[in-house]
């Protein structure tokens, strides 16, 4: 599986990344396996499985998604996997079976289970070993989009993924008449560990979008020597990479849409003028997608599974773990949905359709964007710089002048606090800071004083931050100012009911993510899993955690066994989420109610980010 | 002038001492203050980013534990611990920095180093030599154990043996750095010390010119430099040699990029006295063609 040697029959680079158009699962499902299969006409979708009871079995499955055959790890022979739809206040018994020769798992992503059942082999359980079943037995307490993948190794990775729908008890709180999984994620042909471990011999292996000379010749040309100079200095002097935006690229990954390629062209149906509900799963191993419909608006209506309050957007961008419920009302005959790569390497791609067989104009992937200063420094208005001094036109003359980064959005980044108006972001109720604080407790408001541990002076950390940004309505690299209206974190807010506890935290806990691009190694607070220990919460206690990114990537942060309850800096709530994607030099925090005792997992859902050591043990007593 | 280069070499030896108890390089603590301009002060505030030394008052990264770990407390799973990330598994490279064919000399020269380990502590070989009428004429080979002690240097000790098809084998201590330096520059300097108060110091720095994403212009320097005479094997103390290179490769594929390049080569004091003396030029200029890979 080494390719080191060019291969002596190429693959052609369009098929290697645009996929086989009949690529996927090549064994046929066997019927015995398939409990109840409600079946759809739509290509490269997964079986469907309900009721209280599921059978699942794990097997090693023959591949071929771009002219070469591999072996997948897969649910049911399927990829995705069957997507289990089953019903709120339902206890289930979930039998999984491993016909696979080394230990398995399942963990069921955003739910909210005794620890026993949680899937996460050595924190949880023991696995499920070769040969053996193991029956999960849970009630379900929730409804919405969630998913489920194993937690052993980099068999996710492989395929064990599938989506996991819970209908309410109640009716949906949105009337549709079409429903529809999206589910994203991303194939290599190349065994899993091996692409690690190019990684920790050379981090930017994958990475074909890195500065070149003759950019810096154009730049030259374009805004003279000594701007061409600063705006590389300060990356070259850090060793940093403006273009380290994805780890894994389309250089090794096809990126697929329900299990299939974009040649493949994953069609869902619909008839004019109906309401379609599209399900979007961010399935991927080490992929954050920037997802659109061009020429249609797209109304959130749940993130995670839990309900938000309507809102309408033209694109969103989210990580491995995140899930968005989103409605609409097609009109015209066909839709491509275009889910670009953050690193702009190259994209999944569906197409709804009043029939099979159509399609419409796939947009070529945005243009590669630089990280800008406030990606690697965050807000530069604090600390040393004197409060209001800041005069921005001259910021952005003198020290911003880093082509990537233009006025606007340095505005969003660098005077959110001065510029956010306090009224909107309470919901009407005009606030007086000052005196909000004083009448609450010390804890009413996360701390902004930042505290890096004393692990983060060490070799497993390249950079730190001491003046992060805090504001949450940064959509993000390449998407800041691109003409569309972008999905940020501060559009969600929780609908009624979802937020159900609304007592202040009893304490605070600051972690910061970090990281060594050029080790190619990622901790909690300098210390990989394997030297950390765990973070202890008191049992039903209101606990506040602070997450401060260190690093120069977006890390989508997956806690298990308990909700991450969003706040904004001035520590209103804002959405429930299971997955908070934190940007670079950004610190937001959460607050959360531990309900279930036990051992739970914590971590980048960016696999090999998770498997570098960005993970914690949390335990709950 | 023999006693300088004792001093540079130990001198040397002592920076990398403190290198190695004192991770903290480049450690910056500039005082931002008195500067006027925005970008100054944006890259003055860059400088606080990396390395340096915690502070009294930085954070217990174990505060949250309650004294739990990850095999003991409240629900941790019994026996010993069965989830093991990447984080404590030991990987390995083979990089092939040069394979080359000397136009000139008729040689082939190899630059091969290799690894196993952790991210943090790696045995590391690394081995150099040149082969012509297909015998080994010369060789030097590094065994060292690596060990992290700043976010992009690794501090190197072990042993050094030299192998001459005509001369004197020597064996040496050695102690080095290696790693990434500001503006992109790989960086490797070692100090020997060898039998009867033998010394020896290397540096070698390399840089990389990206024209598109697969054509890269590697330049490369090397310098030698010696506390005593090695007649020999022909070398001579004080600074023995320089070599400067420019290696145009072509990825097709990370792994796998074969170069041309232009090697110069100077040697100085002594050292270009025997060669003289040996009938050979001072200083060369070749043409060289090669491989660079790694797996």
């Amino acid at each position: 599986m080494t390719q080191w040697f060019p291969r002596p029959t190429q693959i052609s680079r369009r098929r290697f990344v645009q996929g086989l158009a009949t690529g996927g699962v090549l064994a046929a499902t066997p019927a015995w396996l398939q409990a109840s299969i409600l079946g759809t006409t739509a290509l490269g979708s997964a079986p469907e499985l309900s009721g209280r009871e599921i059978n699942l079995v794990i097997a090693e499955t023959p591949v071929n998604f771009t002219g070469a055959s591999r072996v997948a790890t897969t649910i049911n022979g399927s990829i995705p996997a069957p997507t289990l739809r089953l019903r709120e206040g339902d206890e289930v018994t979930i039998r999984v079976t491993n016909r696979l020769t080394v230990s398995t798992s399942i963990h069921w992503h955003g739910i909210i289970l005794p620890y026993q059942m949680d899937g996460v082999p050595g924190i949880s359980y023991k696995g499920i070993a070769p040969g053996e079943t193991f029956t999960y037995r849970f009630t379900l307490h929730q409804s919405g989009t969630y998913w489920y993948h194993s937690h052993t190794a980099f068999q996710e990775m492989t395929g064990m993924y599938g989506a996991l729908i819970i209908e309410p008890k109640e009716s949906e709180r949105h009337r549709t008449d079409r429903d529809y999984v999206v589910e994203l994620s991303d194939w290599t042909d190349d065994d899993p560990m091996h692409a690690f471990k190019k990684l920790k011999v050379q981090s930017d292996v994958y990475n074909f979008n890195q500065p070149t000379f003759p950019d810096f010749a154009r730049d030259v040309s374009k805004m003279g020597l000594q701007a061409a100079l600063e705006k590389r200095q300060m990356w070259n002097r850090m060793r940093m990479n403006p273009t380290d935006l994805a780890d894994l690229s389309a250089a090794t990954f096809t990126f697929l849409m329900n299990g299939t390629t974009p040649a493949g062209n994953w069609t869902g149906v619909f008839s004019p003028g109906e309401r379609v509900r599209l399900r979007f799963i961010n399935a991927a191993s080490n992929s954050f997608y920037d997802v659109r419909i061009p020429g249609m608006k797209l109304t959130v209506i749940q993130a995670d599974g839990q309900n938000v309050e309507p809102v309408t957007v033209d694109e969103f961008r989210f990580g491995p773990g995140e899930t968005y419920d989103v409605l609409i009302q097609p009109e015209d005959d066909a839709y491509t949905i275009f889910a670009q790569s953050m690193d702009r390497s190259g994209y999944a791609r569906g197409t709804l359709a009043v029939q099979q067989g159509l399609s419409a104009p796939v947009p070529a992937p945005d243009p590669v964007e630089w990280l800008t200063m406030a990606d690697m420094m965050g807000s530069m208005d604090h600390g040393s710089m004197e409060p209001g001094g800041m005069d921005h036109s001259s910021m952005n003359h003198e020290g911003m002048q880093q082509g990537s980064m233009d006025h606007s959005s340095m505005n969003d980044t660098a005077i959110s606090d001065a510029g956010m108006d306090h009224s909107k972001m309470s919901d009407g109720n005009a606030m007086d800071h000052s005196q909000h604080a004083m009448q609450k407790s010390p804890l009413a408001v996360p701390s902004q004083s930042v505290n890096h541990a004393r692990t983060e002076y060490g070799p497993s950390v390249d950079m730190r931050v001491d003046m992060p940004r805090t504001n949450l309505d940064d959509p993000g690299i390449g998407l800041r100012n691109n003409g569309r209206r972008v999905l940020t974190l501060a559009d969600l807010k929780s609908a009624d009911g979802v937020l159900n506890d609304s007592r202040p935290p009893v304490k605070e806990l600051e972690l910061h993510l970090t990281g060594n691009m050029e080790r190619y190694s990622w901790s909690f607070d300098g210390l990989e899993f394997g030297k950390s220990t765990p973070v202890s919460l008191g049992h039903n206690d209101r606990v506040r955690i602070i997450l401060q990114n260190d690093t120069m990537m977006t890390h989508p942060m997956h806690l298990h066994g308990m909700w991450s309850d969003l706040e904004t800096d001035q520590g209103e709530l804002l959405v429930r989420r299971h997955t908070i994607a934190v940007q670079p030099a950004q610190r937001i925090s959460f607050l959360t109610t531990p309900h279930d005792v036990g051992r739970w997992a914590w971590h980048c859902h960016l696999l090999f980010h998770l498997d570098a050591g960005m993970f914690r043990e949390v335990v709950v007593s | 002038m023999r006693y300088a280069n004792m001093n540079l070499v130990v001198s040397l030896l002592v920076i990398l001492t403190v290198f190695h108890t004192n991770p903290a390089w480049p450690q910056s603590n500039h005082d931002s203050m008195n500067m006027q301009d925005d970008s100054m002060n944006m890259q003055d505030a860059s400088m606080n980013m990396q390395g340096g030394s915690a502070p009294d008052d930085a954070r217990d990264p174990n505060a949250y534990s309650d004294g739990y770990t990850l095999t003991q407390g409240p629900y941790a799973q019994t026996g010993p611990r069965q989830l093991k990330l990447a984080d404590e598994k030991a990987f390995w490279a083979v990089l092939g920095d040069r394979l080359e064919y000397n136009t000139g000399s008729k040689s082939t020269v190899y630059d091969l180093s290799g690894w196993y380990g952790t991210t943090y502590d790696r045995f590391v070989v690394k081995a150099e030599g040149d082969i012509a009428d297909g015998r080994l004429e010369e060789s030097q080979t590094d065994l060292l154990w690596g060990h992290a002690v700043s976010a992009f240097f690794d501090t190197q000790l072990g042993v050094r043996f030299d192998q001459y098809d005509e001369g004197k084998n020597r064996q040496w201590l050695a102690l080095g750095m290696q790693g990434l330096a500001p503006y992109w520059f790989e960086l490797d300097v070692t100090a020997y010390l060898g039998s009867s108060g033998r010394t020896a110091l290397t540096f070698e720095a390399e840089y990389e010119l990206l024209f598109t994403q697969k054509l890269i212009l590697q330049p490369r320097v090397e310098l030698n430099l010696n506390g005593k005479n090695d007649p020999e094997n022909g070398v001579g103390q004080g600074l023995s040699d320089i070599s400067a290179g420019m290696r145009l490769r072509y990825e097709f594929t990370r792994q796998f990029a074969p170069y041309l390049g232009v090697e110069w080569s100077g040697t100085y004091g002594d050292t270009a006295d025997y060669r003289r003396a040996a009938g050979e030029q001072a200083k060369d200029t070749q043409f060289v063609a090669g491989l660079r890979f790694w797996f």
